[in-house]
């Protein structure tokens, strides 16, 4: 049976005196193996969440409250139980580093791999995150990739030390839709297969609505509710869900233009 | 002919990286009439924003030739060009790269009606006023600095700049791509208004084949360079024709509500 992964409890960030909190008194469960969505807009504290959750606050952030892990028994150790892929590949990659040498680091320092056995490790993952060619692009360095490629090499990154959770921070939202729609399935694929926790953060509920199980919708600081995907969507309790309900469009909503008949 | 705002004919731009030549655009034509909005949707790399910066003039074409209103747009030069660019308007997707982030909004706004003329120096405060109305922004936001703004009214801002020189081609290059969902939903409606009341025509560029759906009467897609399909919206997104167009219509999320 699957147990709480992560547990917070009345958790609180602010980033400076004076400055309205960033996160506000969150109570929510992580639960192990689930693949759990964060939705919110601008300003809602999804992406302080991510960092809080891993450690990445800037100094001087003030947390309060609580962040346990019953799943893990001790405080995670970044790139070992939890990793991490950001939403600009572009940044979040070592513009001077070969991409093997990105990938092969984590698998070498948390798994005790030697550099030899890290690279063959770090093939396999680019294989298994889809790089066309592993072997060579093991060679390339981040600029002569695409976007999309750049973002598999993050992923496969971040999940080279078996991580038990990956977490997502708005990591389709650069990408343009087809190549989303790609890694979105390529995370989907990634997570059953190895049993990971996956945390979606994302503004876009739709995007969340088509893989997860869970849902929790952010708003200025505060969540506003969570559930399983399909009740959430289905009968959401609060008017904000509703509205982002609302606002979602796809090739069935009528267009807001008067459309010539034939 | 007289139903022809803007006509592309085999507008061709390549780039060299090292020694690779690559071709942003290759043999592009497209029309647009007066008030239409045509959607022009493609993956990254499709040579969208390389068609709207030729357009713009901010870049050069390798060949082809476009004409707008009557003229031959890419012979222009010179004061014919700045006068000219009154009638052709960009919004770029990250408004807050393209204000100087120090200047209020008024200041944003009275640069356009200054140096087209737009209106009398004395009627320039009051177009300001009618502008912002114009965008759904109170009138004192004038005094304000554009980076107090979010990123929705400084989106809005920039549509009031685009329109000050009274255009009658907007371009928007992802205008709304980096808004929030609610804030999207919004400013689409600002934009099918405006065309509505004034008559702009737009040609509205987004890799988001839902977005494009909702504002555009006919939509182009572009692979590699080349337009591939045209189309009336409802038609191309109905039954499309090309590998690029089913690409786009099958990466649109839908939203899943019922158990599967």
């Amino acid at each position: 049976m699957s147990g709480i992964f992560c547990s917070l409890r009345q958790l609180s960030v602010t980033y400076g005196r004076g400055v309205a909190a960033a996160l506000d008194g969150i109570d929510l469960d992580i639960v192990a193996g689930e693949r759990l969505a964060i939705i919110g807009e601008s300003g809602s504290g999804k992406s302080t969440l991510a960092r809080a959750l891993a450690g990445l606050l800037p100094e001087g952030a003030r947390v309060g409250g609580e962040m346990l892990w019953p799943g893990l028994g001790h405080a995670p150790r970044p790139g070992r139980d939890f990793g991490v892929v950001f939403q600009d590949p572009g940044s979040s990659l070592n513009p001077v580093l070969t991409i093997g040498e990105q990938v092969a680091e984590g698998a070498r320092r948390h798994l005790g791999l030697s550099w030899k056995q890290a690279y063959v490790r770090a093939e396999e993952l680019l294989g298994r995150v889809r790089i066309p060619q592993p072997e060579k692009t093991m060679r390339a360095f981040p600029h002569q990739l695409s976007g999309g490629q750049r973002q598999r090499v993050a992923i496969a990154a971040a999940i080279a030390a078996r991580p038990a959770l990956l977490i997502a921070d708005e990591a389709t939202s650069a990408l343009d839709v087809v190549v989303q729609a790609e890694i979105v399935r390529l995370l989907d694929g990634l997570v059953r297969e190895d049993g990971m926790t996956l945390l979606f953060i994302t503004h876009d509920i739709a995007l969340a609505s088509g893989f997860v199980d869970r849902i929790a919708v952010f708003r200025n600081a505060r969540l506003v509710e969570a559930g399983p995907v399909r009740s959430v969507l289905s009968a959401p309790k609060s008017d904000y869900t509703a509205a982002l309900i609302a606002s979602h469009r796809d090739l069935a909503t009528p267009p807001l233009i008067a459309e010539v008949q034939p | 002919m007289n139903d022809v705002l803007l006509s592309v004919e085999n507008l061709s731009k390549g780039f060299s990286s090292g020694a690779r030549q690559v071709a942003a655009l290759d043999n592009v034509s497209l029309t647009i009439a007066p008030g239409e909005t045509l959607g022009l949707v493609g993956a990254s790399g499709s040579g969208k924003s390389t068609l709207s910066r030729i357009l713009l003039r901010l870049l050069s074409a390798d060949a082809g030739s476009i004409r707008f209103e009557g003229v031959d747009w890419l012979a222009l030069n010179g004061a014919s060009l700045r006068r000219r660019r009154a009638r052709m308007q960009i919004v770029f997707q990250d408004p807050l790269a393209v204000f100087n982030p120090l200047a209020s909004v008024g200041a944003v706004l009275v640069d356009p009606l200054r140096i087209h003329g737009v209106v009398a120096k004395d009627r320039r405060r009051d177009e300001i006023v009618m502008l912002l109305e114009r965008v759904g922004l109170p009138a004192d936001y004038a005094g304000r600095p554009v980076r107090a703004l979010s990123g929705g009214q400084r989106q809005r801002v920039a549509i009031a700049r685009a329109i000050a020189t009274r255009p009658s081609l907007l371009v928007l290059d992802e205008a709304v791509s980096a808004l929030d969902v609610t804030v999207r939903g919004r400013i689409l409606e600002l934009l099918v208004d405006l065309q509505k009341e004034q008559g702009i025509a737009c040609l509205f560029i987004s890799h988001d084949l839902a977005v494009v759906r909702a504002v555009s009467h006919r939509i182009a897609v572009m692979d590699g360079g080349r337009i591939v399909e045209t189309g009336p919206a409802a038609a191309l997104v109905a039954a499309p024709q090309s590998d690029a167009a089913r690409a786009l219509v099958a990466a649109v999320p839908r939203l899943v509500t019922d158990p599967c």
